[in-house]
């Protein structure tokens, strides 16, 4: 990656809009506009926001038809692609021979080939491993540096995009289509990050700024950077790849195991069905020694990523760790996420985080920290 | 009023100087939730870490500017952290310090420097 920092296709958007620009995965990414996070955040709960996602990785992996690539893709992946119907998106990740995560991501089934949507920070690294496990067997891996990527999201988006496409009511939350606004040909999927119904709206580069301009300018619709994409996605207690979970990170203390099928992982399954699936079962079976969770400080404090977690008394041995934390703009109180020994993990268990020499006590609470609101009939 | 490269404001007030941030700082910062002050009757030196004060994302310190004693803080930040967004350059001010030498808030800049330096 050279020093210079990419140009989303919306960067032009981005300056005549006044934002306040932050380098992010080797981009130059909009941190916040204007209004700042606080009443970008909140605009989001309450209308919908706009952001530019472009930086993340959208890759098409194709092979002779749909089974071929979905037989390539299970090999790295404790999901099931092959039940994916058409138009159906999934939440998947990569696993590596350790039992950890190298990147979690969207893929879903377009009828002949799958799509997916990878982080920013992992698409070079992705795009090398799918290439290395996948031509092999046939499928081809393109990394289409020609879309960018903007998500819709909160209450009033399924009203603005019904108004270039009046089915769209009918798409339920992982449901995707191919669909036009402003006459470019737009790939959506109604899903997200903020824990909001909303839309990913995959747009060709040229038409980019056109379709942002369009969708601007409904009256429900602002701007929203990367700032209020944080603290809207801990909100929802959704994980942040490279802060919350990483390589050394088991997707079973980090309570994702809802997102691996069963298939993958039964005794009759191939031991070496996905990498890393014989340490990943005896961590389901065995349970793992820290457990992810959301906490809420007692105090005014925001308690921040680093933060060691501490028994009451007994300071030498750190029980837990945060891994995101933040104030949160819909509580009007801090809100973190982290991981802590099981014995400390039960809801209302209260452990002391050292913050600035002093320790400031932190109660276990359930996640998400804001209900979520996705379309399901 | 003089002002510091850490974006401090510092105004003479009898024999004490009421520190504050600058509209600058304040709009750098962004929404501003939560504000930790020194105690009262705390002595403090130049460049201590006296002041934490923090946005949604991040925590920033605020540096002493000068040698003395804090006489006086502003309470009102602790509940309402955000007047700082508001008002930085007046209501909003930190806290109150006698200092030691009554010479030594010359060092810093006018306002002109200032307003240079932000640019």
């Amino acid at each position: 990656m050279s020093d210079k920092p990419m140009h989303t296709p919306l960067n032009r958007l981005h300056q005549n809009n006044n934002a306040r620009m932050t380098a992010f995965a080797g981009y130059d990414m909009p941190l916040q506009y204007e209004n700042g996070i606080m009443s970008e955040h909140l605009h989001t709960r309450r209308q919908a926001g706009l952001f530019d996602v472009s930086h993340m990785g959208q890759i098409v992996l194709r092979g002779n038809d749909f089974n071929q690539v979905a037989d390539a893709l299970e090999t790295l992946i404790p999901m099931e692609v092959k039940t994916l119907q058409v138009d159906r998106q999934r939440y998947g990740f990569f696993t590596n021979s350790t039992g950890g995560i190298l990147d979690d991501f969207m893929f879903s089934n377009r009828g002949d080939h799958i799509y997916m949507v990878v982080n920013a920070s992992r698409k070079e690294d992705d795009i090398k491993h799918l290439r290395e496990h996948l031509e092999p067997l046939g499928v081809s891996v393109k990394n289409l540096e020609n879309r960018a990527l903007i998500a819709l999201q909160g209450p009033a988006s399924e009203k603005v995009l019904s108004e270039h496409y009046p089915k769209i009511s009918n798409m339920q939350f992982m449901d995707v289509s191919t669909i036009p606004i402003a006459g470019a040909e737009c790939w959506i999927s109604r899903s997200g990050y903020t824990g909001e119904d909303g839309f990913e709206i995959s747009i060709p580069n040229k038409a980019a700024e056109n379709v942002t301009e369009t969708l601007l300018k409904h009256k429900s619709v602002e701007l929203v950077g990367l700032g209020a994409r944080d603290s809207l996605r801990l909100e929802a207690g959704l994980c942040l790849y490279g802060q919350d979970i990483d390589t050394k990170t088991s997707p079973v203390a980090a309570g994702l195991k809802w997102a691996m099928h069963k298939s993958r992982l039964s005794e009759g399954q191939k031991e070496e069905s996905f990498p890393g699936a014989n340490i990943i079962l005896s961590e389901i079976e065995n349970g793992s020694e820290y457990k992810f969770a959301g906490f809420v400080p007692l105090g005014k404090a925001p308690i921040r990523r680093d933060t060691q977690l501490f028994e009451n008394g007994a300071l030498s041995v750190p029980v837990g760790r945060i891994t995101s934390g933040l104030f949160s703009p819909t509580q009007k109180h801090p809100i973190a996420v982290g991981y802590i020994k099981n014995e400390f993990s039960h809801l209302g268990s209260r452990v002391n985080a050292q913050v600035r020499g002093k320790l400031l006590e932190i109660e276990v609470t359930s996640l998400p920290f804001v209900k979520k609101k996705y379309k399901k009939n | 009023m003089k002002f510091t490269e850490e974006h401090e404001w510092l105004k003479v007030e009898g024999e004490l100087i009421v520190v504050g941030i600058t509209d600058h700082a304040s709009s750098q910062l962004g929404d501003i939730v939560f504000i930790e002050l020194p105690e009262e009757g705390t002595t403090v030196s130049k460049d201590d870490e006296i002041v934490v004060i923090e946005s949604v994302k991040a925590a920033s310190d605020i540096l002493s500017p000068l040698d003395g004693e804090i006489v006086e803080i502003n309470e009102m930040l602790v509940d309402e952290p955000s007047k700082v967004n508001d008002d930085p350059m007046g209501d909003a001010w930190f806290f109150k310090i006698k200092p030691d030498n009554s010479e030594q808030i010359n060092e810093y800049m006018d306002e002109a420097a200032y307003t240079k330096l932000i640019g």
